[in-house]
């Protein structure tokens, strides 16, 4: 389908010392086949033309992978499509005449900077508390004299998807990161490289996850409902456990 | 005046020769030298890590809002190691002998020896660091094949190798940024590098967030920012992926080389409008199942499955039996090319060929398919709305790759003392064309395991050198020059977007010097160039201002540079008389229409100087010696 137009409110917000506010913009000359981000690269465009200021919105890889899209797309993080980013998300799943309301994260720990960009370093800093296996370049043992199972390779990889993007956050009526954090715990604490450091690197993190501002989970599974690599809410389950098992031994 | 500095001796004692050899710098000094690294995918962030653990002073950039989103994230299907965990006769050598041959005999044994020499401890590394590689039953490591190779030599982590591998040296960045030994510095780009007799010893940079200008000293430089193929437009590459430090870092001295050697990947999502800002790449891996065909007849409109299999021309397999859907990417794509323009091409443009899963499917099974590319297959179904399991993909080449890049030494040095540049930002190992799942290795091998000897050989003589301060006239005048280069394009206040001057300077590069060229076309592509420039400088309309997030200014400044870099590329492409690899002229190719290479006059390292505003750059000849392999005519029949 080609010229179908949709009516866009856009989250405008100078920068995080201002008031934002929603704008109403129409577009009528869409093609199905763009995506998401196209489309607003079209109405950016039309703004730059008519002098005016583009919306600022975060996006690189646009196959997504890097986790920059940040965009609350009627109500939904990453919008309406099971399982995927905003910049995979394509205009054939919107009809001619649609509204759509776009917003950014809404989460304290995730301040606006401008329009639809928000400050996500509270995820750098979970990691650097213990987001990692202590090994220094050049002192790793051969690749196969650790066997791993393939059940257990399998369960790290689908942690270890997380593309640290917040949509967990955003979902989340808490704006809990436990989807997150639980992430990283799991994929390290379900390996055998991982041991040395698993009660330690749990605590240290879910610490300083609490030190960020985020919520706590209720177990409400708006994360993995929204999660764009649909990663289990399971893992916050053992994400509790493995917090338990490190304060009990403690 | 180029000096490759490659040491001497047997090619395969080289590198160990070198190691023992090379100056150290000890515990003590190490904590007073300051290395600045531009860049934090796996070349970057493993650099960053590695040498903070080694106790040196870190501060690494990036312009994106974490190190995590580095573009090595993309990469889907693997990172090549010599381990032989397959039994199938892999050795370090044979990794060496194809990355050479790949490279259409246009890259440094040396360099490629030492690649496939630390390919083995990059694995090890990255187990280590917790990466998920793909398992066997039994535990071990599983590998896949790639194009160009007849072994089974790519570890991967399903279709997201990139992620898992960028994100092992996020976790080891991160962990140094928590000690302290690595200063983050993310939203910030490099502007410029400061040059203090003749050495590089900083760099500016603005935060993006603020648009406050920084100096930063450093006594050395390393650049890690990657390739330059968005000066086509469209292309992989993430959106934010530039040229500007490197060639801001060309201006100062450094040499470019081989600047026309781009990679242009043949199973990508083909175009279908032209408000699209980037194509998406389907893995290489793919072709391990599957078969890539067009129908016999011309305009043949019918419906993939209603074409029986004696209508159909796998084209690869029919024109090279011996590797078949698995040839080098350079001769994939050519190839597809060919069967198109002659109009056997498929879908709405006719510009696709298929790729095709039904007999892999019929023989593994849905449920192994799916195990091996799900998340390929869904990501194709999303972006196009049809599903490989039942239907053929449309794939088409695109641009991917850059094997140009800042020329460098040995050590990984450019043409300026100080500045180092690493990945794929340099030109170092690929020649005129890379293997698949290479990419990779050489970000890692660089970052992990080569730059941090190298780089002492240069340090352990500075030890003595004070930090310079940077209120040093230097730095002030770096910096009022980029905060000068701003304004000006805030000033002009044209009628044109940078995006529409963007896709401008795309159509010329790939028109003309793209997946084939010609003189006739690069000479008048030179001329569209300069007016392009023209039109850009005089035209340009950036909004808002310098002092805040302004991602339309960021994107002028470095289409500003591609644009120059886009008449470097044509330059390039006019001097090398000849075919090789992913440059392919059209007045030399064989009677059979295959790349046609003229190793008397051109087995050289094409490192150009830059001489001054407006003026033709001038060409430096880095011959190549070829002491262990024979170049031969490339054949994959």
């Amino acid at each position: 389908m080609e010229n179908f137009s949709i009516k866009l409110k856009v989250w405008r917000q100078k920068n995080n010392k201002t008031q934002g506010k929603f704008v109403d913009y129409d577009i009528d000359d869409l093609n199905e086949h763009m995506s998401f981000l196209e489309m607003l690269d079209v109405l950016n465009e039309r703004l730059i033309s008519s002098r005016e200021e583009p919306i600022a919105f975060e996006h690189d890889c646009r196959e997504g992978i890097c986790g920059s899209c940040s965009m609350v797309i009627n109500g939904k993080p990453h919008g309406p499509l099971k399982g995927t980013t905003t910049c995979q998300l394509h205009m054939y799943h919107f009809n001619d005449g649609d509204n759509i309301t776009i917003e950014p994260w809404r989460a304290k720990s995730f301040p606006v900077i401008k329009d639809l960009v928000v400050d996500r370093t509270p995820f750098d800093r979970i990691i650097q508390s213990g987001g990692y296996i202590s090994v220094n370049t050049g002192s790793a043992p051969d690749g196969n004299a650790i066997p791993i199972s393939q059940e257990d390779a399998l369960y790290a990889f689908d942690a270890a998807a997380c593309i640290g993007c917040g949509a967990c956050v955003a979902a989340c009526k808490n704006a809990s990161a436990s989807l997150f954090v639980s992430a990283k715990i799991s994929q390290l604490a379900s390996l055998p490289q991982g041991q040395p450091e698993r009660d330690k690197r749990v605590v240290a993190m879910v610490d300083q996850m609490e030190v960020e501002g985020f919520g706590h989970c209720t177990n409400t599974g708006a994360c993995e409902a929204e999660c764009p690599k649909e990663i289990s809410q399971e893992y916050i389950r053992k994400m509790n456990w493995e917090y338990h098992r490190a304060n009990i031994k403690g | 005046m180029l000096d490759s500095r490659i040491p001497p001796g047997d090619l395969s004692s080289k590198w160990s020769d070198f190691k023992s050899k090379v100056p150290l710098v000890s515990p003590a000094n190490k904590q007073n030298l300051d290395i600045i690294i531009i860049g934090t995918g796996l070349a970057g962030a493993s650099a960053a890590s590695s040498l903070a653990e080694m106790g040196y002073n870190v501060k690494a950039f990036c312009f994106q809002d974490s190190p995590r989103r580095a573009h090595s994230i993309a990469a889907q299907g693997g990172i090549n190691a010599a381990k032989n965990y397959q039994n199938d006769g892999d050795s370090v050598y044979r990794l060496f002998y194809d990355t050479i041959k790949g490279g259409d005999y246009r890259s440094r044994e040396a360099n490629v020896h030492r690649l496939a020499e630390v390919s083995t401890n990059i694995i090890d590394q990255c187990v280590a660091q917790g990466v998920p590689f793909a398992r066997e039953y039994g535990g071990t490591l599983d590998n896949r094949s790639f194009g160009g190779v007849q072994v089974s030599r790519t570890f991967y982590a399903r279709g997201q190798t990139g992620q898992q591998l960028l994100l092992g040296a996020y976790s080891a960045l991160s962990r140094q940024i928590s000690k302290g030994s690595v200063q983050m510095y993310n939203r910030h780009e490099m502007l410029d590098v400061v040059m203090i007799d003749g050495v590089a010893r900083g760099i500016i940079a603005r935060n993006l967030l603020t648009g406050q200008y920084e100096r930063h000293f450093g006594h050395a430089v390393v650049l890690a920012t990657g390739g330059y193929g968005n000066v086509f437009y469209l292309s992989t590459n993430a959106m934010g992926s530039n040229v500007t430090a490197a060639w801001k870092a060309y201006k100062k001295g450094a040499m470019f080389g081989n600047p026309c050697f781009t990679q242009i990947h043949p199973t990508c999502i083909p175009v279908s409008g032209d408000y699209q800002s980037k194509l998406t790449l389907m893995s290489e891996s793919l072709r391990n199942d599957g078969r890539i065909w067009v129908p016999i007849k011309k305009g043949d409109t019918r419906d993939p499955k209603d074409i029986p299999e004696d209508e159909r021309d796998y084209y690869l397999e029919r024109r090279y039996p011996a590797f078949g859907n698995l040839v080098p990417r350079d001769i994939a794509s050519r190839a597809a090319k060919e069967r198109c323009d002659e109009g056997y091409g498929v879908g709405s443009t006719k510009m696709a060929v298929y790729l095709d899963f039904k007999d892999a499917i019929s023989s593994l099974g849905e449920d192994t398919v799916r195990s091996r590319y799900g998340n390929l297959f869904q990501m194709y179904n999303k972006i196009t709305g049809d599903d490989p399991y039942h239907t053929p993909m449309r794939i088409y080449p695109a641009v991917h790759y850059t094997m140009g890049g800042l020329w460098v030494d040995y050590n990984l040095m450019t043409s300026v003392p100080g500045l180092y540049s690493i990945g794929e930002s340099n030109f170092s190992d690929h020649g005129a064309n890379r293997l698949g799942a290479s990419a990779l290795m050489q970000g890692l091998a660089d970052g992990y395991f080569v730059l941090p000897y190298t780089i002492g050989e240069f340090l352990s003589k500075d030890i003595r050198t004070e930090r310079i301060s940077t209120e040093d006239e230097h730095f002030v005048k770096a910096e009022k020059k980029a905060r000068k280069r701003n304004e000006t394009l805030l000033e002009i206040k044209g009628t044109k977007s940078v995006e529409s001057l963007h896709r401008e300077l795309g159509k010329i590069m790939w028109d003309n010097c793209g997946m084939s060229r010609n003189e006739k076309d690069l000479k008048n592509a030179l001329v569209q160039i300069k007016d392009l420039k023209n039109s850009f400088w005089s035209d340009v309309f950036v909004p808002g201002s310098d002092n805040e997030l302004n991602t339309e200014l960021e994107k002028a400044g470095r289409v500003a540079d591609f644009i120059e870099l886009g008449e470097l590329m044509i330059y390039d492409a006019l001097d090398r008389n000849e075919s090789c690899g992913g440059h392919f002229r059209e007045e030399y190719q064989t009677e059979e229409g295959e790349a046609f290479r003229d190793d008397e006059n051109y087995t050289y390292v094409s490192a150009w100087e830059f001489k001054g505003k407006d003026k033709e750059p001038k060409l430096h000849k880095e011959d190549l010696d070829y002491k262990e392999v024979t170049p031969t005519q490339r054949s994959y029949k």
